[in-house]
Parts: structure tokens; C-alpha cells; sequence
């Protein structure tokens, strides 16, 4: 047990904690376009911390360095796809919410 | 920076000297990936890898440097790193903004449509400027229609951040070498 094994776990559980609240932003929401929100931010940063995590436990190694790569990867697929998703419906013309503010 | 000179050059003539290199520099990068994957360093991986890299390069070579062909790639790269610590500094503010929101009792949503033109003109700046317009805290690029910015807000202040320009101003800046030199196609 060394320095880097609590730090890994803070790293993850920090990354779970986003995926989380990344989770419960998809469900309460209220309409596809906020939805992307939660899921297109969240789980860029989720990801990235728990990769970070876990190449920190498996220490530096070749493995590690490929966790590192998938990382950098995430972090270009993650806010390319939100984007294509995002487009597609606004093409399919879905309207987006907007709040009523003479309603209330 | 005022003063953007917008060269174009025929694609026939620059086809010939850089079909080569962009093979080979495309090559490169698949092989040098192969090794670092697949962490065999004896002749019977390391020859498939060279057919592999070959092949893929054969089919690729074209698309992975479509525009960005003049200036100093390396000028490029380490502006780009240099951008990359404020990046995940607003990934991180982000995330925290989602996640105060999705926790809120009653979430203070009140989304908003922008539209505004750029003044970013090569692709791969455009798709840096998208990208990070994702990341940053309650925005998302919807879609880009003549250089014109369609993006979704999750309120009004985000909106106001968006509107400086700052972060334009930085993605700008990091293709400030690239972005002179068009390719016409076809």
C-alpha cells in the first residue's frame, strides 16, 4: 500500500460521483437537448477521472500508457458525438424546451 | 491578426510533393501506435504492424491532413498544448455546473438558442472551437451552417460568457499559422 492507491481511489470516486450526477441530470431534465448537457459534459470528465485513476493504480507502465491514450481519445469522441446527436435532432426538428416565463 | 490573407492553391499542384509525405507521416503514426498497443517487439508482430499501418495508410492518408497542410505543424501542436490546461479547467467547471443542476431541487433551466457567425475559416479550427463550446460549463454547438454557430445554452449567463469571443480569440490563435492557406477541392 503506497501513496497512489488512495489517490486512484479519490480519482475514481470522483469519477463516479460525475457519472452520477451526469445520470440524474439525463433523467430529471427536461427535454433531449438538456439531457445532452448532462451526459455530453458529464461523462467526458467522469471518464477522464476514472482513466486517470486507474493508470495511477496500475502505475507507470505500458498499460498505463494506453489507458492514457484511450483518455485523449475520449476526449475528442466524447464532445464529437454529443455534437452529432445534438444536430440530428435538431435536423429531425425537434424543438427545443424553452421556459414560459409569461405562465407562471 | 487583422489582416488575413487567404491564399488558395490549386489542389493539382500541391497534390504531387505532398501525397508522399502525408503517406509517410501517416504511416509513421500507425506504426508508431501498433508498437505502443501491442507491446510485442519480436519480427513477427512488428512485420504485421508494417503491413497493417501500410494498408491503413493507403486508405487514410488523404483524409487525416485534408486541411491543414502549410504553416508550422509543430507551432501548432505546442499552442495546442498550451490550450489544453484551460480547457480542462472550463471541462471541470462544467461538470460541476451539470452536476449542481441535476442535483438542484428544482433546476433553474431556461435554455437558450445563439446564433453568430466566426471568424475561424479552416475545419480543424472549426472543429477545436465546436468541441470546446461542448465542453464549456451549459453550452453545446448544435450545428454549423456557412460558418454560422448554432448553439444550445442552458441559461442566460452562459450565454453572456459565450459572447465575449474570448474563447474564439484562443482557438484562434492556436491556428494562427494554419489558417492562411485554403485548399480548393476539386
Amino acid at each position: 500500500m503506497n501513496l497512489t492507491t488512495p489517490l486512484s481511489i479519490l480519482f475514481m470516486v470522483g469519477g463516479l460521483f460525475f457519472f452520477t450526477t451526469a445520470t440524474i441530470g439525463l433523467l430529471r431534465f427536461p427535454d433531449f437537448f438538456a439531457r445532452l448537457h448532462a451526459t455530453g459534459k458529464g461523462d467526458t470528465l467522469a471518464v477522464l477521472l476514472s482513466l486517470i485513476g486507474i493508470s495511477l493504480y496500475e502505475g507507470f507502465s505500458l498499460t498505463s500508457l494506453k489507458i492514457a491514450f484511450i483518455a485523449i481519445f475520449m476526449f475528442w469522441a466524447q464532445p464529437t458525438a454529443t455534437h452529432a446527436i445534438s444536430r440530428a435532432g435538431l435536423r429531425r426538428g425537434i424543438k427545443p424546451w424553452m421556459k414560459k416565463e409569461n405562465k407562471r | 491578426m487583422q489582416k488575413r490573407q487567404t491564399r488558395t492553391i490549386p489542389r493539382s499542384a500541391q497534390e504531387g510533393e505532398h501525397k508522399l509525405h502525408n503517406f509517410i507521416v501517416a504511416f509513421l503514426l500507425l506504426f508508431i501506435f501498433w508498437v505502443i498497443f501491442s507491446g510485442h517487439f519480436d519480427t513477427y508482430h512488428l512485420t504485421l504492424g508494417v503491413i497493417c499501418s501500410l494498408l491503413v495508410a493507403r486508405f487514410s492518408y488523404d483524409l487525416l491532413f485534408a486541411n491543414v497542410r502549410v504553416g508550422s505543424h509543430w507551432l501548432v501542436f505546442l499552442r495546442f498544448c498550451a490550450y489544453m490546461p484551460w480547457l480542462t479547467f472550463q471541462i471541470v467547471k462544467a461538470n460541476i455546473h451539470v452536476a449542481a443542476l441535476a442535483l438542484h431541487p428544482n433546476p433553474p433551466i431556461d435554455p437558450q438558442i445563439i446564433r453568430f457567425k466566426t471568424k475561424l475559416k479552416t475545419d480543424i479550427s472549426l472543429v477545436t472551437f465546436a468541441n470546446s463550446i461542448t465542453l464549456t460549463p451549459g453550452t453545446i454547438t448544435m450545428d454549423i451552417i456557412e460558418g454560422e454557430f448554432y448553439v444550445h445554452a442552458l441559461d442566460k449567463k452562459v450565454m453572456k460568457d459565450l459572447g465575449t469571443g474570448e474563447m474564439e480569440d484562443r482557438v484562434a490563435h492556436i491556428f494562427m499559422g494554419a489558417d492562411h492557406t485554403n485548399i480548393k477541392d476539386g
